[in-house]
This record gives structure tokens, sequence and C-alpha cells, in this order.
């Protein structure tokens, strides 16, 4: 069943247009991983979801986000709020700064208990601490009264994780939630991640820049470029035949095992400004393949095999017309 | 959080042995022969003797700072030139209602400046906003015993709704302690604004608001206990500058207090108690700022930690 | 003029404050540097007949308690005012930024010890060791000028090492890149300029809160002795006469007050043309 459906949306932060035009879905404990660089669109399509962007000044400009069926777009902010924390959950990049320092941590993950659940302090501790627990934080009990300039970036991490679940959401919204943090952590964090979803049935957007994480724990990925998706489907097929000119060089840069020293791979050129984007494909001056058509029409989105669906003119039937 | 306390006060000591030396020394820097500042002009031989074996001033000059001292502790700082009474009691007459006062304006100033602080940072960019920020400016640059000549004029003369001088009653209190928290209300705002607006900025409020957490709760519950940092800093470092200005205000109003005191003896040449209320004062200023710092490390974990 | 500073100057003339509190307070500099030659009256003419008169078009700001001009003493009030004020924090400013200069240049235990006396002296209120020091070299000019310059030593110490401090860093940044001797002169003729601006901002502010202090001071009877007018003695003496001549304590404060807020303003204007907001106090 499917949990969110975000359709067409666009967003404006004023003259700008750093959503343009996105379409995706996430079904009921499901992993979908979000790719993209930053300036992509990423952060700010989780910003959207979460009912917050008016807090960077941002506004809808148009589109639907249906979750369970309900426009959240069409809430009033209280409305929205209910859904904040107790729907949809949220876990920041920066488990460092993310935290109150002035509570102790486990204050910060009974909060959620008390007003979304009403439960009371006492019970909310105890839910706590079992939640804790299960995270595999060691003495719960100990670490709950403990400040967060006390713990650990990876401990941290697992906390807001904890917040995250506390109020059972539906869906998560995680972005970029292993970028601030050690290698080795990352993996634990990841490998938790998926274990809380799974085991309860949670939906989990992960959004990153790292195509390795999105391998590693997600069933199905989107690749934004500069405010539109140009790639979408099961991960297994857009890493097996990547058909998206970005894509495949996204999945190029990875560094192998058996990379030659100074052979990384990079895409020449940076990701436009949301103040000048190209016309027509957003990629086509960086796209190794470009057609005279890309720098005039905008691609149109095709399903392509299995699962996939793509946005370049290079799979577009229609346009082999044009060229 | 007991550690942090005594730690704290420890380091109090030096500081106390540093001021009161300062302070004894007073006597002795002053042009003139010391005897002469301790007594009344044309006192005989027999007095002078008695005085000079009393406070050691025979003796050289560590050894009559310790005697000092050690008087100081046992409660005995000399007598008063002209009233002719122990320094102790005149400052124990007028120490409480120094108290009152400084107490009252801080309350004042600090509860105020922290209101007109969070409701400009709550609608900022507004006349409310703007409004605030002239009221600020002009309580900065005010002098103090003018603002109190200006309140008497008006409010105690022209309206009389309260007395022109003395310490009978609470009325009294009204306009003294709105002309030293006027000033403190300026700073106090001040910090309280730029650090709610700052705090808004952060990371972790972001979280509280994804979380779902009520607007006013965020406000209220988070923000404001942020912003009370800088504030209770602020107010620490302030609560030196409300002493000063009590000083002030008390000899504008003729109230009795350590200022009067003060300012009277300073113009009298009356040494002892010149020593006995800048002693008094400055232990009040030194006090006020150990628990305006122990009231830091309540509210803020992270002081706590922090090595001396 | 070099033109840097030239351009300054312009830049605080361009702006609202700027020009509002330069014309304040050369009016006021003016009025005071000018009283022997410009006051309508002697400052200690007293006329016991007309005492306490309002403000008429023989007296601008009508007559003290002796029937003394006001107007005239208010001037020559600025004459005592701005002379304190600007001695004393002149006095300040060499003596604390030298001394926290050496302090940041020398380091260790030196520094230690000066900033360690230096907070002491921080942490207490510019009027009670203003008053300390009045106790030690007692009332009049002389000791309100010092008791002044003592009460503001801490904060261009402190003011004078953390420029020193961060005026090191850069020297050994630009040495890193193996400048010729002769190029550190250059350095010196720019990098100093900017360490001495905001020392010099802080200066003039500290010179409307010395002009207050002196008037506190003068108020409490313990600034400049008569006959020397002052701002702050005027109104002390003028209490007595709260009910029946208001005029005698208004003035003298409005004097007060404009300058200091001129004094600010100006101050403000200046930070803003040198753009040294986050430098000027180390509060």
């Amino acid at each position: 069943m499917t949990l969110l459906s975000v359709e067409n949306l666009h967003v404006r932060f004023g003259a700008l247009h750093p959503i343009d035009g996105v379409s995706f879905s996430i079904e009921q404990g499901e992993i979908l991983g979000v790719v993209g660089e930053s300036g992509s669109g990423k952060s700010i399509t989780a910003l959207t979801i979460l009912g917050l962007l008016h807090l960077q000044g941002g506004e809808v400009d148009s589109g639907r986000i249906l979750f369970n069926g309900i426009d959240l777009l069409r809430l009033v902010e209280r409305e929205r709020c209910s859904y904040r924390g107790k729907q949809i959950a949220f876990i920041s990049q920066n488990p460092m700064t993310s935290l109150d320092p002035l509570f102790c941590v486990g204050d910060q993950i009974a909060q959620g208990l008390v007003i979304h659940l009403g439960k009371s302090w006492f019970e909310a501790r105890a839910r706590a601490i079992e939640l804790m627990r299960d995270l595999r934080i060691p003495n719960p009990e100990v670490v709950y009264d403990q400040f967060p300039h006390q713990l650990s970036g990876g401990l941290k991490q697992r906390i807001a994780i904890a917040i995250a679940l506390s109020a059972e959401p539906r869906l998560i919204v995680a972005d970029e939630p292993t970028t601030a943090l050690d290698v080795t952590v990352q993996a634990q964090v990841l490998h938790l991640l998926h274990r809380m979803t799974r085991t309860r049935g949670i939906g989990l957007i992960l959004i990153t820049h790292d195509m390795g994480v999105v391998a590693q724990i997600c069933d199905r990925m989107i690749v934004m470029y500069a405010g539109t998706i140009v790639e979408a489907g099961k991960v297994e097929e857009v890493f097996t035949g990547p058909r998206h000119p970005y894509t495949r060089a996204l999945i190029n840069c990875i560094p192998r095992v058996e990379t030659q020293p100074g052979a990384l791979m990079a895409i020449p050129g940076i990701v436009p400004n949301v103040t000048d984007y190209p016309p027509g494909c957003r990629f086509h001056p960086r796209c190794p393949r470009a057609l005279p058509c890309c720098s005039i029409l905008p691609p149109r989105t095709v399903e392509c095999g299995d699962e996939v669906s793509v946005a370049c003119h290079l799979y577009d039937p229609s346009d082999w017309t044009l060229s | 959080m007991p550690e942090y306390i005594l730690r704290r006060t420890f380091v109090l000591m030096p500081v106390f042995f540093v001021v009161s030396l300062v302070i004894f020394l007073i006597t002795h820097l002053v042009p003139g022969d010391p005897i002469d500042n301790l007594l009344q002009v044309g006192s005989s031989p027999e007095m002078k003797a008695k005085l000079i074996a009393e406070y050691g001033l025979d003796r050289p000059l560590h050894e009559q700072y310790l005697l000092w001292l050690g008087r100081l502790l046992t409660g005995d700082l000399g007598e008063a030139i002209i009233l002719k009474r122990p320094v102790f009691d005149l400052i124990l007459q007028n120490l409480p209602y120094s108290l009152t006062l400084g107490a009252a304006a801080l309350a004042f100033s600090t509860a105020f400046g922290i209101i007109v602080g969070a409701l400009a940072a709550t609608f900022p960019g507004t006349k409310v906003d703007e409004g605030a920020m002239g009221f600020i400016l002009l309580g900065s640059t005010v002098p103090s015993f003018w603002l109190g000549l200006l309140l008497i004029l008006f409010f105690a003369v022209m309206l009389g709704w309260f007395p022109v001088s003395g310490a009978r009653g609470w009325s009294s209190l009204v306009l003294p302690v709105l002309t030293v928290g006027l000033g403190g209300i300026a700073l106090t705002a001040r910090v309280t604004r730029v650090a709610m607006l700052e705090t808004a900025q952060k990371d972790f409020v972001f979280l509280l608001h994804a979380k779902g957490v009520p607007h006013r709760s965020i406000q209220v519950r988070h923000i404001l206990r942020h912003a009370m940092i800088p504030v209770i800093t602020i107010v620490g470092l302030r609560i030196g500058w409300i002493i000063g200005g009590s000083v002030t205000v008390e000899y504008v109003f003729a109230r009795p207090g350590l200022g009067t005191l003060l300012i009277r003896s300073l113009n009298q040449r009356d040494y002892p108690v010149v020593q006995g209320s800048l002693l008094m004062l400055a232990m009040a200023v030194m006090l006020g700022t150990l628990l305006a710092d122990i009231l830091h490390a309540a509210i803020d974990p992270r002081v706590r930690e922090r090595a001396r | 003029m070099s033109d840097w500073q030239l351009d300054t100057v312009r830049r605080i003339l361009s702006t609202h404050k700027g020009l509002v509190s330069s014309v304040v307070l050369t009016v006021v500099a003016l009025a005071g540097v000018l009283a022997p030659i410009i006051s309508p009256y002697s400052f200690s003419e007293q006329d016991l007949g007309g005492a306490a008169q309002q403000p008429s078009l023989q007296h601008w700001l009508g007559t003290d308690e002796f029937g003394r001009d006001l107007l005239t003493r208010i001037m020559y009030g600025a004459r005592t005012s701005l002379t304190v004020a600007v001695v004393s924090i002149g006095a300040s400013v060499v003596v604390g930024v030298i001394l926290g200069a050496v302090a940041a240049y020398y380091g260790g235990v030196l520094d230690r010890i000066i900033i360690t006396i230096v907070d002491l002296i921080w942490s207490f209120p510019d009027i009670l060791i203003a008053l300390l020091f009045i106790a030690i070299v007692g009332p009049g000019l002389k000791g309100t000028m010092i008791a002044i310059s003592v009460a503001y030593l801490a904060q261009f110490a402190r003011l004078g090492r953390s420029q020193v401090l961060s005026l090191r860093g850069e020297m050994f940044v630009e040495a890193a890149r193996s400048l010729g001797a002769s190029n550190r002169h250059v350095l010196l003729k720019h990098l100093v300029p900017n360490a001495i601006s905001p020392v010099v901002v802080a200066g003039m502010l500290a010179v409307g809160d010395a002009i207050i202090l002196e008037a506190t001071l003068g108020f409490f009877g313990l600034g400049a002795q008569p006959p020397i007018p002052s701002w702050g003695a005027m109104m002390a003496s003028g209490t007595a006469q709260l009910f029946n001549a208001p005029w005698i304590i208004i003035f003298p404060g409005l004097a007060i007050i404009t300058t200091v807020i001129g004094i600010n303003l100006l101050g403000d204007a200046l930070i803003h043309a040198l753009n040294i907001r986050d430098r000027v106090r180390t509060t």
C-alpha cells in the first residue's frame, strides 16, 4: 500500500525554483534512497514533506503530497503539526547539533512519547530506555540522564534514531544521517536503520549523496539533479543498468577495489546554481551524450523496462523524430 | 554541582585578600600621617597613643594589615570619626536598605528586560521591536542621577504619587528601583532579544519543529531557556553595575544605605567609614557575581565540566 | 590626512547618524572651547536679586540659585566635562593599551599576572573603583581624572591585549610568505592602523561614559570643586530648588544627554564606516 506519494511538486523560494516537477512514491515498509549532489534539492524535498518550508522562507507552488491518501499540503499548520513526529519522523544530518544541549538525552526521546502518545513522563522514561536497548545503546539507564555533549557522534545519532522512532511513526525521513559519522559508525547506523524499519514496517526515505549507502540498504531509489528527478527504479536494476548519463557517471565515480591510483573519476563541470538553470535538460552542458534537442526541450519521464523510469531524451521514443 | 560551587568559592579567597589589602592601604596612601586620618582633628596625645597601640601603627606595614584583617574577621571595623560609633554598627544599620534596593532593582530590571527582549524577538522587525530598541538606546545613555531627579520632579513633586525622599514604606522604593532598574532593562532586553533570535536558527530547534513540538512550547521551554544563559552571564557581570547604580540613587533619593554612607564619609574624610563601606560594597559585588555564576552552572550543564 | 582617513570621514558624514552627531558634538566642543569669548556673562557673576529666574531673553536658560546665568555655566561646564573626560580616557588608553600589549607580546607569567589584575579591576563597577581612588587621592579635579583613568584602564588593557594577539597572528602569516624586510614596513603601516581603529572607537565611546562618571562624581560633591563649574555639581546644588526652579537641573542634564548620545551615535557611525563591529567591545 502506498504510504507517501509526491505528485508533481513545485517549490519556490522567492523567485527561485529549487524543486521543479518532482514525483515519486514510497510503499509501506520500503526503503527509498534519494541520491544527488548538494544543490540537487534533496533536502528541500525532505523539508516539504515535513511541512517546514516556511522556516527557511520557501513555499509550495503546486503539487500534492499524499500521505495515506490525505494531501498534506492542503492541511492547516496545526493539523500538519499533528503529523510531524507522530506519523512522519525526521533524522537530521547533524547529530552534533540537533540535540538540545540543555536537556538530558533520555528526556528528549521521552518528549515525543509524552506529546504524541499522551504517556506520563514515568511511562515515557521506561519506554525510552527500552527503545535505547533495542538500538543497542549500552547502559541505557545511565545514558538516559546524560547530556548530549557527553556522548560520541555515533551514540548521538542512535539517540536521534530513537527520537524518530519514539512516537511510532509510519514514515521516517532521514537527511544524510551518516554523512557526519566515521565510516565504521556509518555501517552500524545504516544497519540499525535497516533493521528498525524492517521489523516495524516503517517506510524510510533515505537522503544521501553516497551511492554506496544506497546500494547497501535501499530497495528503490530516485536520482535527483538540479531540482528534477532524472532516474528512478529498483536499486538492482538501476545499478546494473543505469540509463541516464548522470546516473551512469555517478556510479562510475564510486571508487572500486581495482581502481588504479590517480584514476578517480569525476563528472566534469559543476551542479548549476538554482539562479541560472540551463534551458532544456538541466544536465545537458555536462552530458557526454547530449542531443541537439536536449538544449531546447526538457525531457519527459518515461517508463523504461521493469520498474525503472528515466527523464532523458535518449530514452524517449517520441523524441527520435526531433533529433 | 556542589563541587563546582566549592571550586568557585575557593577562587574568591585571593580576590578578597587583594581587595581588602587595597582598601586597607587607603589610610596609608592618603597624604598625611595615617594617625590623623583615623582621628578627629585636635585629639589629645593620649587618644593618639591609644589608637597607635590599637591599630599597631608603629609596627611594620604587613603586620598592620594582618592585625586589621584579624579584627575585620571578628567584626571590628574601627570607629567612625565623626559619629563616634563603631563602623560595624553603622554598616549593619544601613545594609538592609541597600539590600532591599539592590534586590528589588535586580529583580525588576531582569524580569522586565526579559519580557521586553522576548517580545521584541517574537515580533521581529515590527513597531514593537523598533519601539523596544529605541527605548533601550535611551535607557543606556541617561545618567541615573538625572533620571532619578526627573522622576522625583514628575512623580513626586508634580503628581505627588510617591514620596520625594527617605525610606518609609513600599512607596518610597518605587522611584529608586525604577531609576536603577531602567538602565539594566536596556541591557537585559538587548541580550534576550539577540539570544532568542540566534537560538531560533539553531539545528536543534529545527529538530524540535520536526518532532512536532508545539510552537509555543518551543519558544518558552527551549528557546527562552537557552536565551537565559547569556542573560544570566550578563546579569552576573552587571550585578556590580547595579550595586554601583544603587550608590548613586541612594544619594539622590536621600535613602539610608551603604551608598549614602560612603559618599558622605568621603566628603567628610571619615576614613574608617570609607574603608568599611567600600569593603562591604566590594564584597557585595563579589558575592553577587558568585551567585550568578552558580545559577549559570545550574542552567547550563556544560559549564560544570569546564576547568577552573 | 591620508586618503583612507578622508574616505572614512566622508563615509561618516554621508549618513544621517554621522552627520547629526558630528554637528552636535562640534557645537558642544566649540561652546566649551570658546566659552570665555562668547558667553554672555561670567560664570561666577552672581545676582542674588535675580536668583532662580525662569528662562528669558536676558538669560536664555534662566539663572541658578545664586543668580548666575545658566547658559554660561553650562558652556563652562562643557569645558570641564570634556577636558576631564578626554584627558582621563587618553591616559587610560595609553597606559591600558601598553599594559595589554606588553602582556600579549611577552606572554607567559607576565601575561597571567597582568590579566589577573586587569580582570580583577574589570569585575568591579566603574563607580566603585572611581570612589576608591577618590578616597586615596582626595576629591577635586586631579582626583577625578585619576579615578576615571583607573576605572577604564581594564577595558583598554583587554582591548590592547586582544589586538596585539591578533596582530601577532597576522604578522606570522605574512612572515611565512617570506616577504622582504622593507615590505614588512609596509605591513606595519597597514596592519597597525587597522589594529588601532577599534581602540580609537572604544576610546571615543568611553569618553561618553567618562562624562557621565565625571558628572556623577560632581553630583556627589567629589568632583571639580567650586568655583570651577561642572554639570554634576550644578545639578547637586540645584536639587534644593527642585520645586520652584527645575530648569537648574534639567538643562545641565540635557547637556549631558545630548553630548553622550552624540558621542554614541558618532561611535556607531564610525564602527559602520570602518566595518569593525566585532572587534570593539570585549564584554
